[in-house]
């Protein structure tokens, strides 16, 4: 178990090195100078033009600036923006909060998920099914932003229950509203993924064998039916905190939040590859390790899977 | 400053506003009920953006930072909502030796937030470090009509290098000396970049670009990045702007959508801008006050000076644009596509400047006439046909929502005319602008303007003279034409400044023939305001005069 986990994290160092590089390649291959856009177009005096390039290395070769970039990086130095702002200070920022919305919106999916998904997979064909099964489907289907919309609008500006926009440190109030518009699509998926597996493990042999012996139906329904179910729900929970994450962009826009989505937007927008290298590369590494530990969590889930 | 704050709407989110607006409410004037008396305390709160720059007036050019700046440095001059200048900071500003030479008298006793005092020294060497190269300032090009810039603009020019032209005359009175003759120097004064900078400033810029030190109607409070600005009434200011308000706040959205529900459920007092999707809502919007009235913008495409059959200086170019310009039925553009916010352009100097004029001779030109078009364009072809190979293409940036807008133009020339014509996104602004400046740009292209002072010189010297093509200014297709040169010059030398706008008219209606640009229209200030804030006016930049506005 040691040697695997050992081996899985010297994995990363090459997925981090090779996602640094296309990512840095990428923003240096986007349309156009961002230097001259800083300019808006009025005129740019070449000398003026030239010193900010120099200031922000953008007058070397593509290679140099990139190992430039990772010479500093090393020394937990990531650059800065064009305003001056060191590209560590504004993710410190900026990313707490992406980190309380997914994590919110990641126990709303998970619970509500869950919990609809067995009442329903244990119920097929009540009416209670049905509705959930409705509801679901209208999720999957209506885009994040409508949802948003929506809720924005009757909650927020209509009902004044729910604050519109977040406040400059947002709480547990202010992103309520936004966590359940972001985690809503993954949480219909999760109910109709639930419901599928629970549905089919249902009939599974195992489980008649186990009421066979006898097994009351509650220690059957939980400990056979669902736990078996689980696996390829635990799948999903842990590659979706990742798309969680990158997803938030739409939510962060709609309640003004300021996090890693609005952040990476204005980045990519002004052309500030430092900040928008670190920020790639820290999603990355956050999905990486979502994968090791959903790979972990298998073993405790199905005690066939042994890691050596 | 930038053209962000248009751009920011998703047009993808259009239609479900609009549908949701369906429960909103009915009927409201414009501008309806304003606070009677406001609270002088009162914080109103605005939407904002995240500064390009450090908060240096020498090194903003866009609105994020742009504002803010606005609020904390007064100009040597100001500019009426009317468009009058006047002195503020400056006792007078006195112009002589053919309007080569500006002599500036300081008012006395005008302090700086950090309690020191405003001198003549504190303005050359705020100058001095915007102009020299060295320090890489957005705004450097402000300084270059000063003598001595082109010394400053040397590679490895030291920081504090004095610009030759600015001399002292003791501590509260300096002269200007220009390179050459400007009528408009003095309204020039108005742009912040012309601020005096603390002492503090040269010992560490850095600091000061977190924290300036100001003079003006307010003072800095504090910056939380990417979430707000906060400014406070300056008591001791001494110019004729004082804040009605205790202060300003500007709260950072990236997306005007979220600013505006703001506006409504009454979290946020003004904002300067209306999203698209709600233009065609805002007045019938019983939870705002709307403003919109023709700004100082003007929106028109360019034409590069070799694209074949629009050569420049070709008869059959001439022909070409003219018809074009004709083609374009521009108050159904406004109605259709900018919900009839925007006014048709009749010449290239917009309604708020003074220099306007809406019955020039060589009006008729940016009037729609589709049968004169259609004259025009078959003219034309005599001379070297247009076949149906040939395409006329629209460009625009598409990050800037530029795209309803050229798709309507194209259309409109295509159908016209009957010749293939589309319109063209290049995908970011940077691309773009590069495209342009290198030349490379080979179909019709967007250029909108946004001034940099209210004077009708701002929109034609930077845009159209010969000097500022080639690379040295805004002339973007480097349309060059002596009469035009010898009228501008002609106006920077006028001694009154009714004489000026005769010559700039004369250039107004010599480029409405020649048409290397075409203007489509000028684009409107507009606004909202939540209930119970008064006094919500926009200037001459199209923002809300933040030190009128009041709430209880």
């Amino acid at each position: 178990m040691g040697k695997y986990l050992l081996r899985r994290i010297l994995q990363m160092i090459p997925v981090v090195i090779g996602s640094t590089l296309l990512i840095y390649a990428l923003v240096f291959l986007l349309p156009g100078d961002p230097v001259v856009a800083i300019f808006k177009g009025k005129p740019a005096q070449p000398q003026v033009v030239a010193q900010i390039k120099a200031d922000y290395n953008l007058d070397k070769p593509f290679i140099i600036q990139y190992l430039l970039f990772l010479k500093n990086a090393l020394t937990f130095n990531f650059g800065k923006t064009f305003s001056g702002q060191l590209v560590s200070d504004v993710i410190g920022r900026a990313f707490p909060n992406t980190v309380k919305l997914a994590l919110m919106a990641f126990v709303f999916e998970a619970i509500f998920g869950v919990v609809f998904g067995v009442l329903s997979g244990m119920n097929k064909g009540r009416w209670y099914d049905s509705v959930i099964l409705v509801l679901s489907l209208l999720l999957i289907s209506v885009p994040t932003f409508v949802t948003g919309f929506l809720l924005q609008y009757v909650f927020g500006v209509q009902l004044a229950w729910l604050p519109v926009t977040a406040s400059a440190d947002p709480g547990f109030i202010d992103l309520l509203m936004p966590a359940m518009v972001l985690g809503s699509v993954s949480m219909a998926s999760i109910i109709r993924l639930t419901r599928s597996e629970i549905s089919a493990n249902k009939y599974m042999d195992y489980v008649r064998t186990a009421r066979a012996k006898g097994m009351s139906n509650k220690s059957v329904t939980l400990r056979h039916i669902i736990r078996n179910s689980m696996i390829t729900v635990v799948t999903y929970l842990g590659a979706d905190i990742g798309a969680l994450m990158g997803g938030a962009m739409v939510t962060e826009r709609i309640f003004n939040i300021n996090g890693i989505g609005n952040v990476t937007y204005q980045a990519i927008v002004r052309g500030e590859a430092p900040l928008v290298v670190s920020v790639v590369t820290l999603m990355v590494l956050i999905f990486v390790v979502c994968n090791l530990l959903v790979d972990l969590l298998y073993v405790v889930l199905d005690p066939r899977i042994r890691y050596e | 400053m930038n053209k962000t704050k248009f751009a920011l709407a998703v047009s993808a989110l259009t239609t479900v506003a609009l549908a949701m607006a369906g429960c909103g409410n009915s009927a409201s004037g414009d501008n309806g009920k304003a606070a009677a008396k406001g609270n002088p305390n009162a914080i109103i709160r605005t939407n904002g953006c995240e500064p390009e720059h450090p908060l240096v007036p020498q090194n903003t050019n866009e609105t994020c930072g742009g504002n803010p700046i606005q609020l904390l440095f007064s100009g040597l001059v100001s500019v009426a909502t009317n468009g009058k200048v006047e002195n503020n900071m400056a006792e007078s500003i006195t112009p002589s030796n053919g309007n080569k030479t500006f002599t500036i008298k300081l008012k006395k006793g005008l302090k700086f937030s950090d309690g020191t005092e405003v001198k003549a020294d504190n303005f050359i060497k705020a100058w001095s470090y915007g102009a020299v190269a060295t320090n890489a300032q957005v705004s450097s090009y402000f300084f270059a009509p000063i003598m001595g810039y082109d010394e400053v603009q040397k590679e490895g020019t030291p920081s504090d290098t004095k610009l030759s032209g600015l001399e002292k005359l003791d501590d509260y009175s300096f002269t200007v000396n220009l390179s050459a003759p400007s009528s408009v120097f003095t309204t020039m004064l108005a742009y912040p970049a012309f601020s005096p900078l603390p002492d503090s400033f040269f010992k560490d810029p850095k600091a000061f670009g977190e924290k300036p030190v100001s003079y003006g109607p307010y003072k800095f409070k504090s910056w939380t990045h990417n979430q707000s600005i906060e400014l406070v009434k300056n008591k001791d200011y001494k110019g004729t702007d004082p804040a009605k308000n205790g202060g300003v706040t500007f709260k950072v959205y990236l997306d005007t959508e979220a600013a505006y529900r703001d506006v409504q459920a009454g979290n946020l007092d003004v904002m300067d801008t209306i999203p698209q999707s709600q233009l065609k809502l805002y007045k019938k919007d019983k939870k705002v006050q709307g403003y919109s009235k023709p700004g100082s913008t003007i929106q028109a495409f360019s034409f590069p000076k070799d694209m074949k059959h629009f050569e420049q200086n070709s008869k059959e170019g001439q022909l070409r644009r003219r018809a074009v310009s004709m083609a374009i039925d521009r108050q159904q553009l406004i109605d259709k596509v900018l919900s009839g916010v925007g006014t048709p352009a009749t010449d290239f100097i917009p309604p708020v400047i003074t220099g306007h004029k809406s019955d020039l001779e060589n009006s008729k030109f940016v009037k729609y006439n589709p049968e004169e078009a259609k004259k025009l364009w078959a003219e034309a072809d005599k001379i070297s046909k247009w076949t149906d190979k040939d395409t006329l293409n629209f460009a625009y940036n598409a990050d800037g929502g530029a795209k309803p807008i050229f798709d309507a133009v194209a259309n409109s020339v295509k159908n016209t005319l009957g010749i293939n014509a589309t319109s063209k996104a290049y995908p970011t602004f940077a691309q773009y602008r590069q495209l342009i400046g290198q030349r490379k740009m080979q179909d019709i292209f967007r250029a909108g303007w946004m001034p940099d002072y209210p004077s009708a010189q701002n929109y034609l010297t930077p845009l159209y003279s010969t000097g500022a093509g080639n690379g040295n200014g805004s002339n973007d297709n480097d349309y060059s034409n002596p009469e035009v040169d010898k009228l501008l010059s002609d106006a920077d030398s006028a001694a009154t400044q009714e004489e000026a706008i005769k010559d700039y008219q004369k250039v107004d209606n010599i480029l409405l023939g020649d048409l290397s640009s075409v203007p489509m229209y000028y684009g409107n200030a507009s606004g909202v305001a939540a209930l119970g804030v008064g006094g919500f006016q926009m200037n001459w930049q199209n923002e809300p005069v933040f030190t009128d506005l009041t709430k209880a």
